[in-house]
């Protein structure tokens, strides 16, 4: 079961990681100080989350039997073999390579405009919020913990960005065609938050993750009552993107990850 | 003529453009400003912390949690328009606080407290 529940748990570090790193692309460029600020709490709790998940991960791994731990070969930063020592969190972060991520694609798309940001971390946050009220019922007691100090920071968020879809949806001429361009551009990646990949699916049986089919009418409900008051219609397409959460993912996560991990790729173990 | 405004970061438009002409049109558009009054924790009265820009009121209570509470500051928030608040004016300092100074008497010092008495 530990092996299937390291997985399970990179999968929501890289989540939480990937989108971390995006928004703080925002720090020092916001569109006025204080959302400037704001964003940028939610990258830092987003990031506060993606390392909760990736010490739990390094410990689980570091207590599995030989056997296990060879098994989970593809899924390890190959630099890391190099040190000979425990797994440890930034590893997981700084040393795996693209493939080895199973963020979802929606999490890694550019930051694009102040629509695109706010509507991606609405989808995100609205997904989070309906995911961690499920896993605090996990049979792991560490995710459930996890789940039970982040589900108040992602209560936030999803005030946060509610009231900015809000804002913009229905506010000048502008602000509602950026929204529009934004909810056309993202659509097709909110359908992965429900496509459950092999190791989710286990998770659900198991009883340590949740069955993210299950959220998916809670959702779009609360999408639905959202963009009623910001005057956006979801779209009816129903065709979506998935690939992310097995290591298959756009040509933007490669930058991003070029970008940060290069301190640790050129300087192994350096510390500030 | 003037075209070209330069913009810094943290350059709202109701502050002095730092050069160039200001058509004015910027400061229209933009947000007013707020003061912001925050209660700690250990506090019974909410204190001025400083201010912010924000659309409506809202706006600026969400903007006054992100830039003023991120370090456990406080557990209340009071926001006001600033354009509501009323100051006593500096050029009538004079007869407004000096003739208090030489009132020492006005200070309740001048009577024993009996030693029950505590927390005065």
């Amino acid at each position: 079961m530990n092996k299937e529940l390291f997985i399970y748990t990179l999968h929501l570090a890289d989540n939480a990681l990937i989108l971390a790193q995006r928004n703080s692309e925002w720090t020092g460029h916001g569109p006025v100080l204080e959302q400037d600020i704001a964003i940028t709490n939610i990258a830092l709790d987003l990031l506060g989350q993606a390392r909760n998940y990736y010490q739990h991960a390094a410990a689980l791994y570091n207590s599995l039997s030989d056997h296990d731990k060879n098994s989970l070969e593809g899924s390890l930063p190959r630099p890391w073999k190099s040190f000979h020592r425990e797994l440890q969190e930034d590893d997981l972060a700084f040393l795996r390579d693209e493939h080895q991520y199973r963020n979802l694609l929606l999490t890694e798309l550019p930051k694009g405009d102040w629509a695109f940001t706010v509507l991606r971390q609405f989808f995100f946050s609205a997904f989070q919020h309906l995911f961690y009220q499920e896993l605090l019922q996990s049979s792991d007691p560490q995710l459930a913990a996890i789940a039970e100090k982040s589900s108040k920071e992602v209560a936030y968020h999803l005030r946060w960005s509610s009231e900015w879809v809000v804002r913009l949806g229905d506010g000048t001429e502008e602000s509602h065609r950026r929204m529009q361009e934004a909810l056309a551009d993202l659509w097709m990646f909110t359908g992965e938050f429900f496509t459950a990949a092999g190791y989710e699916q286990a998770a659900a049986t198991e009883g340590f993750g949740v069955d993210v089919l299950l959220l998916r009418e809670a959702w779009l409900k609360k999408v639905e009552a959202v963009f009623a008051e910001a005057t956006l219609e979801p779209p009816k397409q129903s065709w979506s993107q998935s690939g992310g959460k097995s290591g298959q993912h756009t040509e933007h996560l490669g930058y991003l990850l070029a970008e940060m991990q290069y301190l640790q790729r050129v300087y192994p173990n350096t510390t500030w | 003529m003037n075209y070209f405004r330069k913009y810094y970061y943290g350059d709202y438009g109701d502050k002095e453009a730092p050069t160039g002409g200001d058509t004015g049109k910027a400061a229209a558009n933009e947000w007013p400003l707020w003061e912001v009054f925050i209660r700690s924790k250990q506090g019974l009265d909410h204190k001025h912390v400083g201010s912010l820009h924000a659309a409506d009121a809202q706006m600026a209570v969400e903007n006054a949690r992100d830039v003023y509470t991120r370090r456990m500051e406080g557990v209340s928030i009071w926001v006001v328009e600033s354009k509501y608040i009323h100051a006593s004016n500096p050029d009538e300092a004079e007869s407004f606080y000096e003739p208090a100074e030489d009132k020492v008497y006005r200070h309740p010092t001048f009577y024993d407290l009996p030693d029950e008495v505590n927390h005065m």
